[in-house]
């Protein structure tokens, strides 16, 4: 078990989501950055979709309850245990009764601690992942609090320490500046309702990610992009990553934690290949988007799967030789 | 026959894709999107197909290499889909009138011109269809409500709204699950399990469930 010693923010436990609950009006939830949670449970030869922790806000800390493998993937942190410095996308050991402090974030918004054999929550609805507005899910369907002891499934015995490429480094985007983020997307249902001007104005912009931008979703701010005429539409299902434009102009990413169903005009949707990045990108920083067609977006989607299946064989290999 | 009397298909980037049906809010296009969804949920590939209001969404396992068989798919089950006449379960509804959580109702009585009395009487008269589940874990969209109670959505939403709130946002009516942030006028309050992850099926209602909202009290 580990018991969490200090939390700031609503740090929570995700697996990579609940896909199939959607006409119970239940939504995914899941990882803001399943890339890293899968790097993570890689690193560790969990299942992919084992649980872990998803921590924005530092400083974090915590003490394990006996010996066990853990990961630190996603956002870049200064992390230290018993003396020692955790480098990120890195796998490392603790001792019964180590603590893992995480005390900054230089880069990235969201940091996943994963730990051999994954945290062992119920699976409710067919996930472990925390679904904060039904109250279940994850840690008695809420954000973790100091003084939670959760548990942790069996694993196997030691693994030496093994880092890999950050997933910003190997599938970085060209022609991305600093403190920017670029993100694909297929455009939506309501795209045509936007005259040409507006449309440009859309793709040009370099948007503001507003603090009120969370797991829910992501609030935008820039030149008002408002349709020729109002729109409102009937409710209808929305997933995350749709981008909405609701009466003030001002973009709406919905995110892993957003209604099932909503009405305001969707000018584009974030393709999945994509979506973490959004999930990492900084409160303050830059965004901006890039079309994208349904073809590009599928062959996105198989060049992740091609990085994650090098992850995977890359440690395979590392666990061989070192076993030789 | 013009465009607008055809269903609009549009993506919803890689992972679903939304069928919006030509016509009218009303139960015998509902009706035709249950048998849709019922039809395309056991289509290859499909994960789930989620009715919407005269809408459907649904959500790919892997998504289509190509959309145009999904699509002409799409068109022909709406061509040939006949009404499905859900044999729904009729829940009454316990419902507390005003108060505190339903501190909106003498808002919507002089919105509407009408007096607290007559907004209770006109809103527990009707038979209430769920059309679909969506929003939130639990929540039903219903057709029915009276058009005289008519009172346009919040311009702001409430950061918080109880679970349990009976509310009007624009043209229709609904109960809250849970609570959450909600552009909706509270009306009154129900202590109803709406959803319970722990049941069988975690939803209380489903599409094709009728309610009628039974006065317990009103409260001026």
């Amino acid at each position: 078990m580990i018991e969490i010693l200090s939390v700031t923010g609503p740090a929570s436990v995700q697996d990579l989501g609940r896909f199939d609950q959607y006409r119970f009006g239940v939504g995914t939830s899941g990882a803001m950055d399943d890339v890293a949670l899968r790097a993570g449970n890689i690193l560790l030869d969990n299942d992919e979709n084992a649980a872990g922790i998803e921590i924005p806000m530092l400083p974090f800390k915590l003490r394990f309850g006996r010996d066990m493998a853990f990961a630190l993937t996603g956002a870049g942190v200064e992390a230290e245990i018993a003396g020692r410095v955790i480098p990120p996308w890195w796998r490392s050991h603790a001792r019964a009764g180590d603590i893992l402090t995480i005390k900054a974030m230089p880069r990235g918004a969201r940091l996943y601690l994963t730990i051999g054999g994954g945290i062992d929550v119920p699976m409710v609805l067919g996930s472990r992942s925390t679904q904060f507005r039904g109250e279940f899910g994850g840690w008695q369907g809420r954000p973790l609090q100091v003084g939670d002891i959760l548990p942790c499934a069996a694993s196997a015995a030691a693994i030496d320490e093994l880092g890999v490429e950050p997933a910003e480094i190997t599938l970085a985007r060209p022609n991305t500046a600093a403190d920017e983020t670029i993100v694909r997307v297929v455009i939506a249902g309501e795209y045509d309702g936007f005259d040409a001007a507006t449309q440009a104005l859309f793709w040009s912009s370099s948007w503001k990610i507003t603090p009120q931008s969370n797991r829910y979703g992501y609030r935008l701010q820039g030149p008002a992009v408002k349709p020729k005429a109002p729109i409102e539409k009937r409710s209808h299902g929305i997933v995350p990553g749709v981008i909405q434009i609701p009466p003030n102009g001002q973009p709406i990413i919905q995110m892993r934690d957003a209604q099932t169903s909503g009405g305001y005009p969707k000018i584009a949707t974030v393709i999945g290949a994509d979506l973490w990045r959004v999930g990492q990108a900084r409160l303050g920083s830059s965004l901006r988007f890039e079309q994208t067609a349904y073809a590009d977006a599928l062959a996105a989607e198989a060049e992740m799967s091609t990085y994650l299946d090098r992850l995977r064989t890359n440690v395979r290999l590392v666990e061989e030789t070192r076993t030789c | 026959m013009t465009a607008s009397d055809r269903p609009r298909i549009s993506l919803l980037g890689t992972s679903a894709l939304l069928f919006e049906a030509p016509g009218a809010f009303d139960l015998p296009h509902q009706r035709r999107i249950w048998a849709l969804a019922a039809t395309a949920s056991k289509w290859p590939g499909i994960r789930e197909a989620i009715p919407g209001i005269t809408n459907m969404m649904l959500t790919f396992e892997t998504p289509p290499r190509e959309l145009d068989t999904l699509v002409a798919a799409l068109n022909d089950g709406w061509d040939a889909a006949e009404g499905l006449a859900i044999g729904g379960r009729e829940i009454g509804l316990p419902v507390t009138y005003g108060g505190e959580i339903g501190s909106q109702l003498q808002s919507v009585a002089d919105h509407c011109g009408l007096s607290v009395d007559d907004v209770v009487s006109i809103h527990a008269a009707p038979l209430y269809t769920v059309f679909a589940l969506g929003s939130h874990p639990g929540y039903c969209y219903l057709g029915g409500m009276d058009p005289r109670i008519t009172m346009p959505r919040r311009q702001t939403p409430l950061q918080r709204s109880a679970g349990g709130s009976v509310s009007i946002g624009g043209s229709q009516t609904g109960v809250s699950a849970s609570s959450g942030p909600s552009g909706w006028h509270a009306i009154g309050h129900t202590s109803w399990t709406f959803f319970d992850p722990s049941w069988p099926t975690p939803a209380a209602l489903a599409p094709g469930d009728t309610i009628r909202f039974e006065i317990e009290r009103v409260i001026r």
